[in-house]
């Protein structure tokens, strides 16, 4: 491939179209602020072909310009996710076809920490950001322990429930307290010989991605994330490799 | 615009089928009214707590124990709640330096066991309890002459009122941007909750300058919010009203703090919390029958969430569970001594656009729900389930919503955001949001008052389906009662247990000499059965 253009009504013509606000009181002054930033972000020739007062403080604008960059798609590189992001009614086909039966996912703050807004983020319907949590999903059965459950209860619930997946979470952490409360987590399902074919998943706002190896855990979800993901990742991680197995 | 018009008589319903709608909800809802009238909550005791002054916290930052709660609980492990904590509490007041923020500090931190006092010692302590109840009363029902003064004296907003949404985090991040809002023409701001504070056990306390999603809901959030928004109506001309959520765990509570800082609708659902938020069936309908007592009184419009229904199933099939619903929130609302002008029914246009016809449908939802309830103030909510990336179509979609609303007379219009499902808003969104509706409801607001339906055509058609749809299933649930209907999966095709979910723990069951002038006084004063 070669370097590409965005493409207005004319091959190369560079066009981009776009909006945005100023903190700045409208007129001539808010206007030439407007065209100067869209040079400043490498558009030629900018028009404001719209201006609008937001109240006394404020001013909305929009702008055309040609952009003077270039893209050569061969030339980029796209970050591998591992796992494909479903919709919901994929999420629901793929558990309905290749495991046949509800997923069963166990959810609990575990530890000290009492606040149970990011494992309800993750599992109660209303979700979080617009986005459904699990217990919206028909092909998903929840079990919500809530907060302050400890590791034996945990392992006892995987047992009765026969849970597919475990989803630990931690909110409020001091020092590393959410470290260790993970990993006694998983030391117990270890302990208890149910470690092995269960997805163990850790999430909140003070882990990252990386940690998930350290921790002996099958995936840790950071800050933001949203209950689709963790929808996404379980149907695939779970009733996606079952296909790939041939199981 | 012309004068708002709710138009009635468009088309042609079964009005028996109506009646028997509400002559089933009653039904349904008489065992909720008994279990309401017959138990407390620990969110009850700390509202009333609240009410006759008690309120700061112990402790600092994240671990400060609001001082409502140390005492609810001290109460509850001396002598139990069974009676009632104002007695215990009183009789602590009035043995002690007779200071009501003092008294409750010594009992939060221990200083003071309460105790249940007999003969004399009651006596004086209900005599206390009695007279601060009283002006405690008198503050909530002056927050409606507040509300009129103020009012009467900047102008109210024609309707429709456009409703807006701020959701920052910080209480001084969320002013400047309801003001801005209020400038361009937004009536009715709601300042967002931090996600999960539903399910916290108590209110957090003073201003808030962090939240998930939200702003929490505290009562000098509520007090910073309104003087900001009593500012900018001097400024406009225009009474700008304001919203929070009386939801979750501590409904009565924030129920309570929303009457005495005037704010003027509390979205509050019968049964919102039970399906969405997991939160136990009998802690739900006990706190909710007190805090709409509460609305009642202080002339709060409560906002009803139906719309949930449609966002979690399908807008068509489920279309009767939202007129099902509305019946019982209304029955619901009517124990607890609500006049039909405080009831804002709540549904939405949730329906996928790419079903054929889809306006048509909306339409014909809309003014089923428009014919049942002529006098309530009804809030209409725009989509979101089918809102995608493309803001260029989703601005569409939410300007068919706003024609939709005009057309059918919606009092209360919560506006289209089209970064729906991409962002919180931009500042700029709500302006083109506002600026999408004023287009629309200028352009149709005579037209509402030209159109008939065809008689036998598909939106009359359609409208005699989902009342029948919602008679037969408010049959079905009057026959194995409320409580079975949730255990079933009835409502949102979500399954909850009367004896699960958060905060069953909290239920009490009153005893003969249970003792409350709180909920008393306020039976007493919206009419209703103590």
């Amino acid at each position: 491939m070669t370097a590409i253009r965005p493409y207005g009504d004319a091959t190369d013509d560079g066009l981009v179209q776009m909006s945005f606000t100023l903190p700045i009181t409208e007129g001539e002054r808010a206007r030439q602020s407007a065209l100067q930033l869209a040079r400043s972000m490498g558009f030629d020739r900018p028009q404001v072909v719209h201006m609008k007062a937001m109240g006394p403080d404020f001013t909305f604008f929009v702008v055309y310009g040609a952009t003077t960059h270039t893209v050569d798609p061969d030339d980029v590189v796209i970050a591998e996710r591992d796992f494909p992001e479903l919709r919901s009614s994929e999420v629901n086909r793929l558990i309905r076809e290749n495991l046949k039966r509800r997923l069963v996912v166990v959810g609990a703050c575990t530890g000290t920490d009492a606040h149970t807004v990011g494992l309800d983020a993750i599992l109660s319907m209303k979700g979080f950001a617009g986005d459904k949590g699990l217990e919206y999903f028909a092909e998903m059965q929840v079990v919500n322990m809530g907060s302050q459950v400890e590791p034996s209860e945990i392992v006892e619930t995987v047992r009765s429930e026969k849970a597919d997946a475990v989803l630990i979470s931690q909110v409020v952490t001091q020092r590393d307290a959410h470290i260790h409360h993970l990993s006694e987590v998983r030391a117990a399902l270890e302990a208890a010989g149910q470690r092995d074919g269960l997805v163990l998943v850790g999430g909140g706002p003070r882990f990252s991605p990386e940690q998930a190896a350290e921790l002996g855990y099958d995936r840790i979800f950071g800050r933001g994330t949203k209950p689709s993901e963790v929808a996404s990742y379980l149907a695939w991680k779970i009733a996606g490799r079952m296909v790939a197995t041939g199981a | 615009m012309t004068d708002f018009k709710r138009p009635l008589g468009r088309l042609r319903i079964d009005t028996e089928a109506v009646d028997e709608c509400r002559a089933l909800a009653a039904e349904i809802a008489a065992p909720i009214e008994r279990l309401a009238t017959s138990h407390t909550t620990v969110s009850i005791e700390r509202a009333s707590l609240r009410l006759v002054g008690v309120d700061g916290v112990e402790g600092e930052g994240t671990e400060a124990a609001p001082i409502p709660n140390r005492v609810v609980d001290e109460v509850r492990a001396a002598v139990g709640l069974e009676r009632g904590v104002l007695i215990p509490f009183f009789h602590t007041v009035e043995t002690g330096c007779g200071d009501i923020g003092a008294e409750a500090r010594r009992i939060a931190s221990g200083d003071r066991r309460p105790e249940w006092p007999e003969g004399f010692d009651l006596d004086i302590a209900l005599e206390r309890a009695n007279r601060e109840s009283a002006a405690a009363i008198d503050r909530i029902a002056a927050a409606v002459d507040s509300r009129d003064a103020a009012i009467s004296k900047v102008g109210d907003a024609p309707k429709p009122w456009f409703y807006e949404i701020v959701a920052t985090g910080d209480i001084h991040e969320d002013i400047p941007q309801a003001q801005a809002a209020a400038r361009e023409g937004c009536d009715v701001v709601a300042v967002i909750r931090s996600t999960g504070q539903s399910l916290l056990d108590y209110v957090p306390y003073g201003a808030t300058t962090e939240g998930f999603a939200g702003t929490y809901a505290t009562q000098e959030n509520f007090r910073l919010m309104r003087a900001a928004l009593d500012e900018v109506s001097s400024e406009l001309g225009r009474y700008v009203r304001m919203t929070n959520y009386a939801s979750g765990l501590c409904m009565p509570e924030i129920a309570a703090m929303a009457a005495v800082e005037r704010l003027d609708m509390m979205l509050n659902d019968c049964m919102y919390g039970i399906i969405f938020r997991d939160i136990n069936m009998q802690r739900t309908f006990v706190d909710q029958h007190f805090s709409r007592m509460i609305h009642a009184l202080a002339g709060i419009i409560i906002n009803t969430g139906e719309d949930n229904y449609l966002t979690t199933a399908d807008a068509v099939e489920s279309a009767h569970t939202v007129l099902a619903s509305q019946f019982l929130n209304e029955r619901l609302a009517l124990a607890a001594g609500l006049p039909e002008e405080q009831m804002g029914l709540g549904h939405a246009f949730e329906i996928d656009p790419d079903v054929p016809d889809q306006i048509a449908l909306e339409l014909a939802h809309a003014q089923l729900i428009r014919e049942c309830f002529p006098n309530a103030p009804l809030k209409y909510m725009p989509p979101t389930k089918h809102m995608t990336g493309n803001v260029f179509q989703g601005f569409l979609y939410d300007g068919m919503f706003n024609l939709v609303g005009a057309l059918t007379g919606q009092d209360i219009i919560l506006l289209g955001m089209m970064t729906e499902g991409v962002h919180t808003p931009f500042l700029s969104d709500r302006d083109l949001a506002l600026e999408n509706a004023r287009y629309v409801f200028r352009g149709a607001s005579t037209l509402a008052g030209e159109i008939r339906f065809e008689p036998g055509g598909d939106v009359e058609r359609r409208a005699a389906q989902v009342l029948e749809e919602t008679r037969l299933m408010l049959r079905k649930v009057a026959e194995i009662g409320m409580f079975a209907a949730i255990e079933a999966g009835m409502f949102a095709d979500t399954v909850r247990t009367r004896d699960g979910g958060k905060g069953l723990d909290g239920v009490i069951a009153r005893a003969d000499g249970y003792v409350n002038p709180i909920t008393d006084l306020l039976a007493e004063r919206v009419g209703v059965e103590r």
